[in-house]
């Protein structure tokens, strides 16, 4: 594999790139490919977006194609329902997680329900970008993981990649996709670099499709975005222990991958759910009753959530606190050695 | 009766007294400033330079990795003073996250007012013991509980009003407008000072209203709009002043444009030069609050280069203060994490509390 630096990142070949770069290159091509679709959001057209996921954008497809809308969540949801009704692809910008909640209206009401209050004549094809979830020093309401309040709301597709190939995979699809799609995209992963080809189409990620990401035999981790980088770790390091450990990404929430899932947990017996938002009624607590449901007579142990406490996300400083980090996730594994007290 | 049911609406046909000014509205180097109270000008003077070395050491502590972030409001100081100078004792100050400075010249406690910005706790100082908000990071959701502050005092019969500050980008927001409508609607005693700083990070005002004026919008919802020259910080304040009153007096809410720069960029962690150029930052130079009233100052006989030299020396002494006790780290309880989530813990914290408390006896053995 080749590391060697050029002028173009991401172009074609293998070469190293971010995820940020890896997100842009996707809404670069989709830009190109269909006519229809408009990138719009606040601070996205001359700086690029905060986090520079739309730089240059602006500059090659031009004001009307990549726009800075007014400083308005629910207007930037509620007019790109307008247009996606009147046939465009949207793709929108929360410029943080808790920046989409004035947007929730229109989420819930509108977006979700569209082609079900149209029997199907007016589906929403709309892309809703969301930097989400912590660890990366955010002062109060830059941290928020907010997947369970979308996850919940049906007629959303809810995604979120964990590597950079996904990012442009997963993007790609979302845009793609005749209904809305809520893009999740982990903000502390915006840095993180791989050796990635734009042009390996085995690379595109379908969305509904999770991925065993190492196979290991004694128990599965299931985790998503920011938490996968997590899960591996440990899992290196619960080789000490005597633990050999599957990770599966399940990169979509809704839809969900029964069967990667489902046959991963029956292969290895264990479960652990592991995701850095809250965990009460959070998005573990679904997966841990559908594996139960799927998976009881092979369950060698109950399944088991590690997740962020049921706090409002904490001061940058406490962070690590709260954020399931690997020693966590090694304890949870250890007490799947389990004995009924 | 109560204060709900005491008006009839009917179409307005008074228009003119709701627009705002043409021009923004001045005082310093106009004619008038002559019979402004020398004592007022002087104590502004003091706190605009103070101000200013405040943004400056806060901005320094972001480079030293003892703040998180921190939105300066360099160049705006004239609108963070005056609206904290404008109230009384009682009244309440509802800030925007840009807005510590304002806590800082009601009286707040300079190194709690950076809390949220140092990343300790979300909110350092107690709201009630200054009678200063949350600073609010989530733009013009602020503005609805200064009316529903003001609304209950009234209901009570209590002589308070909201102060509730927003920037030209969150006058765009869905709360915006159902604060002020409510405000006027209810007559409540509330003053919305925007401070029209020219971006919303990166988005120009031209991007953000077609509407003539920012005051203007005050219009449409039945009440004064001001418009006024935000870096002349006796303009500012007469306005303030003069809309803090009529609230008091039961004259119902004003919106006040304040139309001022951001010479800084939006956050330590922006590039401003990708979407204003220089020369524009440089013309604003010329009109910089402290320059401004520096010379109107000047040109009565107030000030001369030894009190300036004094003013700073004073700066300098609140700016090393600030240092020294900025560089302590702050002593943090991870336990804190549950102990304001509800009055009382649920089983569910407690249980998590214990986790985490095992988990740092580990750690402190190891
Ligand atoms: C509801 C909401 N949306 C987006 C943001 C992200 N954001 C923080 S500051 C800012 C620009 C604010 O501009 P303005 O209101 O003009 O205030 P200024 O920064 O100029 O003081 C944005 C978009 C936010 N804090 N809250």
């Amino acid at each position: 594999m080749s590391t060697a630096t050029t002028a173009t990142p991401v172009a074609t070949g293998r070469k190293p790139a971010t995820m940020a770069q890896a997100l842009n290159r996707a809404l670069r091509d989709s830009l190109a490919e269909d006519p229809s679709v408009h990138l719009f959001g606040e601070d996205i057209g001359t700086l690029g977006g905060v986090f520079r996921i739309t730089d240059g954008l602006a500059k090659e497809f031009g004001d009307s194609r990549c726009t800075d809308t007014p400083l308005a969540e629910a207007g930037i949801l509620g007019t790109a329902v307008g247009m996606a009704m009147y046939g465009m692809r949207p793709v929108v910008e929360m410029q943080f997680d808790a920046f989409a909640y004035p947007a929730f209206e229109q989420l819930v009401s509108h977006v979700a329900k569209m082609r079900n209050r149209t029997r199907g004549t007016m589906p929403l094809p709309l892309t809703i970008r969301v930097p989400y979830g912590g660890g990366i020093g955010g002062v109060e309401h830059h941290s928020d993981a907010s997947e369970a309040y979308y996850a919940h709301t049906p007629g959303l597709h809810v995604v979120t990649p964990a590597t950079v190939a996904d990012a442009y995979g997963l993007l790609r699809a979302s845009i793609a996709s005749d209904d809305p799609v809520i893009f999740l995209e982990p903000k502390r992963l915006y840095w993180s670099k791989a050796d990635w080809s734009a042009d390996a189409p085995e690379e595109v990620a379908p969305i509904g499709r999770a991925v065993v990401r190492r196979s290991g035999r004694s128990a599965t981790l299931i985790t998503y975005g920011p938490s996968l980088t997590v899960c591996l770790e440990a899992a290196e390091a619960a080789v000490q222990e005597g633990w050999d450990l599957e990770v599966v990404d399940l990169r979509s929430l809704v839809p969900f991958d029964d069967e990667t899932v489902t046959a991963s947990v029956r292969r290895t017996g264990r479960a652990v759910v592991v995701h850095e938002s809250s965990g009460f009624g959070g998005v573990g607590a679904e997966i841990a009753a559908r594996v139960s449901e799927r998976c009881f007579h092979h369950l060698e142990a109950p399944v088991l959530r590690v997740a962020g406490f049921d706090i409002p996300y904490p001061p940058p400083m406490l962070e690590r606190h709260h954020l399931p980090g690997v020693d966590r996730i090694l304890d949870a594994v250890g007490r799947l050695q389990w004995e009924e007290a | 009766m109560t204060v709900l049911d005491q008006h009839v609406w009917q179409p307005r046909t008074d228009p003119a007294p709701l627009l705002p000014d043409p021009e923004p509205y001045r005082l310093l180097g106009t004619p008038e400033a002559g019979a402004l109270d020398a004592g007022l000008l002087t104590t502004m003077y003091g706190q605009l330079v103070r101000g200013r070395r405040y943004n400056r050491q806060a901005t320094a502590l972001t480079k030293q990795g003892r703040l998180a972030v921190y939105p300066s409001s360099t160049g705006q100081e004239a609108c963070e003073v005056a609206a904290a100078l404008a109230l009384e004792p009682q009244d309440w100050l509802f800030p925007s996250y840009r807005d510590t400075l304002a806590a800082v010249a009601r009286g707040v406690d300079p190194v709690e007012a950076l809390t949220l910005l140092r990343g300790d706790w979300h909110t350092g100082y107690d709201p009630r013991e200054h009678r200063v908000a949350p600073l609010s990071t989530p733009l013009a959701t602020q503005l609805p509980h200064a009316v529903g502050l003001a609304h209950a005092a009234r209901l009570k019969g209590d002589d308070v009003v909201a102060l509730a500050m927003v920037g030209d980008g969150g006058t765009s927001e869905g709360d915006f407008h159902e604060a002020l409508n409510f405000a006027a609607v209810w007559h409540s005693p509330v003053v919305f000072l925007v401070q029209n700083n020219g971006f919303a990070i990166s988005v120009p005002l031209a991007k953000q209203t077609a509407a003539p004026s920012l005051a203007h919008k005050a219009v449409g919802y039945g009440m004064p709009g001001r418009l006024v020259d935000g870096n002349d910080i006796a303009a500012v304040h007469a306005v303030l002043t003069e809309a803090v009153a009529r609230a008091r007096e039961g004259g119902g809410p004003t919106l006040v444009e304040a139309i001022t720069y951001r010479m800084d960029a939006h956050t330590n962690a922006d590039d401003a030069t990708r979407y204003r150029e220089d020369a524009e930052v440089e013309a604003w130079r010329e009109h910089d609050p402290i320059a401004v009233l520096e010379r109107a100052l000047r040109e009565r006989d107030l000030l001369d280069d030894a009190m300036v030299r004094a003013t700073e020396e004073d700066a300098e002494r609140m700016a090393a203060a600030l240092r020294e006790r900025m560089n302590e780290d702050p002593v943090l309880d991870p336990m804190d994490l549950f102990a304001h989530v509800y009055a009382e813990p649920t089983p569910q914290l407690r249980e998590q509390a214990a986790m985490l408390r095992a988990e740092l006896e580990a750690e402190a053995q190891s």
